[in-house]
């Protein structure tokens, strides 16, 4: 029975898939047109879509070629203004990593810390409330002034997009380990750290994965619009740069690979946040 | 003095409209080294507060606690806790929850050590099947069995168990009390053991400690179990001494626990030990 969801479910997948593909092709077919336009706007965009006569949006069939010529080829290097999407890719995948990698060494810890006190968890609250709401690139002019490089000042965007999620759910789940498991931690005398490593860490492992899960995801949502920013490298300047070559067909490939990246990210965490979630 | 003793112990929660709520008073009691006592009494007589005090989870508002000659401040290995909940960490094995809490009690044991002494704990409740099971994997009779083995595995000198079986079938509920049972008898452990259950009571205890109502509830008598020490469930109701003492413990929560929260029977100075099965009608 499942297997026959699963089964149906796929065919019907394929079948929007087809039917997207269907209607993005029609919509995108040359008309006949006489429309008259400025010559600048014929040279940039090429002759038949300035007459109308073809759309400037490609069509599926341009996507495909532009979609193969990335993958076979997606590490070039012909300069700054000229890398394959791999590379492009890459440097923000870097970036993330970074980014929320010291995160989850601040954000862990501290929400620990938080968590255990609930003096702490009091006064530091109204602190994180305010900060929590402030968009991660109203950050970036101060990250630019004060650390002085924009490739850090990317990082550290994605720093602070990515602490808040960890640092509250930890502190939460930490406050939240169910009274039983502490009780047996008391009779069996543990040491404050014993305590901490194999009774609340485990405990809240659960809460604290989604945190890590959110923020990844986040951090992969910031990192398109800092990199549109501060430029250079990476799959948002990539996107802002074949948006001023007007290549909607690179643009296309990269929103796509953008996705993909990001599904690829959050699969991963899941797997893990799978492996420390237990039954009860 | 008594191995456990427990003198003038008084609980009270402030209330917000000011003053205090006595829970109990004046509570005292003695255990001696290898008994079996079970306190019974309603909900709000705060008979978990006793235990929770004796385990050193809870602090008392008046009184001390003594045991082996020491006063009782604070959760101590020496005190073995099975709790109503089980309180098994989900994320643990049966074996690992068992060797989690070896490992705490005799850090210098090796890894094997630990591994087989834990072992040792889940034969005795016989689960050495499940031993690589996690709790979620296993029945509440089975849960119960691991919470059981673990407080035993610490070897403590005293066992306290907070109603472990009250929410436990029947048939479950009987097979384990067997099985507590067989064990208390070879390691001749001290154990103070909560429960609602009058047979239960009856089947394990040698003292049976009734307390009266709350709020300001005391211990109105201790019931000495007359009944032989190797009692079997399936003999249990023909012995002569059974049924006085059970009518007896019923008698009291049903009629005197109220009585005496009320004033209508005298509040007992110092708790009497009746032992209603040594009436000679046989």
């Amino acid at each position: 029975m499942t297997s026959s969801v699963a089964l149906r479910a796929a065919i019907l997948s394929a079948l929007l898939l087809l039917i997207f593909f269907l209607v993005w092709h029609i919509a995108t077919m040359p008309v006949a047109s006489t429309q008259v336009v400025s010559d600048d706007y014929a040279k940039l965009v090429g002759g038949a879509a300035a007459a109308g006569q073809q759309s400037a949006f490609p069509t599926p069939a341009d996507f495909g070629r532009k979609l193969l010529e990335a993958v076979s080829d997606p590490f070039y290097d012909n300069g700054p203004n000229d890398k394959g999407i791999g590379i492009q890719l890459g440097y923000s995948i870097w970036r993330v990593l970074l980014g929320f990698g010291a995160a989850a060494l601040v954000a862990i810890p501290l929400g620990f810390l938080i968590g255990m006190s609930p003096l702490m968890l009091r006064a530091l609250d109204p602190f994180i409330q305010l900060l929590k709401p402030i968009s991660p690139l109203a950050w970036m002019p101060l990250a630019l002034f004060v650390l002085k490089d924009s490739n850090v000042s990317a990082v550290f965007v994605i720093f602070i997009c990515s602490v808040w999620p960890m640092l509250m759910n930890t502190a939460f789940g930490v406050s939240a380990v169910r009274k039983d498991w502490l009780d047996v931690a008391k009779t069996l005398e543990l040491s404050p750290l014993r305590k901490a490593l194999f009774v609340v860490l485990p405990a809240a492992a659960p809460t604290i994965m989604t945190g890590v899960r959110i923020s990844i995801g986040i951090a992969w949502l910031v990192i398109v619009a800092a990199e549109m920013l501060v430029g250079g490298t990476g799959i948002g300047y990539f996107v802002w740069n074949e948006w001023n070559n007007l290549s909607i067909s690179n643009i296309l490939v990269a929103v796509l690979a953008i996705g993909l990246v990001g599904m690829l990210l959050d699969a991963i965490v899941a797997r893990l946040q799978k492996m420390l979630t237990y039954k009860d | 003095m008594s191995f456990l003793s427990v003198q003038k112990l008084k609980k009270t929660y402030p209330v917000r409209s000011g003053g205090e709520t006595v829970v109990f008073d004046g509570v005292d009691f003695d255990i001696e080294k290898g008994e079996f006592v079970c306190i019974i009494g309603h909900s709000g007589c705060g008979k978990t507060t006793i235990l929770n005090v004796l385990a050193g989870l809870e602090s008392q508002s008046g009184g001390h606690v003594f045991m082996d000659g020491r006063e009782v401040s604070g959760p101590s290995l020496d005190r073995g806790v099975v709790f109503q909940t089980h309180a098994l960490m989900p994320w643990l094995s049966v074996r690992s929850n068992v060797a989690f809490a070896v490992q705490s009690r005799y850090p210098s044991l090796s890894k094997a050590e630990v591994d087989s002494h834990a072992m040792k704990f889940i034969e005795m409740v016989h689960l050495q099947a499940a031993a690589d099971k996690r709790p979620s994997e296993l029945s509440g009779g089975m849960k119960q069995r691991v919470g059981i083995a673990r407080a035993f595995s610490i070897e403590p000198k005293m066992l306290l168990l907070d109603e472990p079986f009250g929410a436990l079938d029947a048939l479950t509920r009987g097979s384990i009390q067997d099985e507590l049972l067989s064990i208390v008898q070879e390691t001749g452990q001290t154990v103070f053991m909560i429960t609602h259950d009058v047979d239960e009571a009856i089947f394990l205890a040698d003292k049976i400690i009734l307390m009266s109502n709350g709020p300001q509830a005391m211990i109105a008598e201790v019931v000495v179990n007359t009944l032989p020490r190797d009692r079997r469930r399936a003999t249990l109701h023909h012995q002569p001494h059974y049924y006085p003492i059970r009518n007896h413990m019923v008698d009291f929560l049903v009629h005197r626990a109220s009585d005496i929260a009320s004033g209508k029977e005298a509040r007992p100075l110092v708790p009497r030990f009746v032992s209603p099965g040594l009436t000679p009608s046989h």
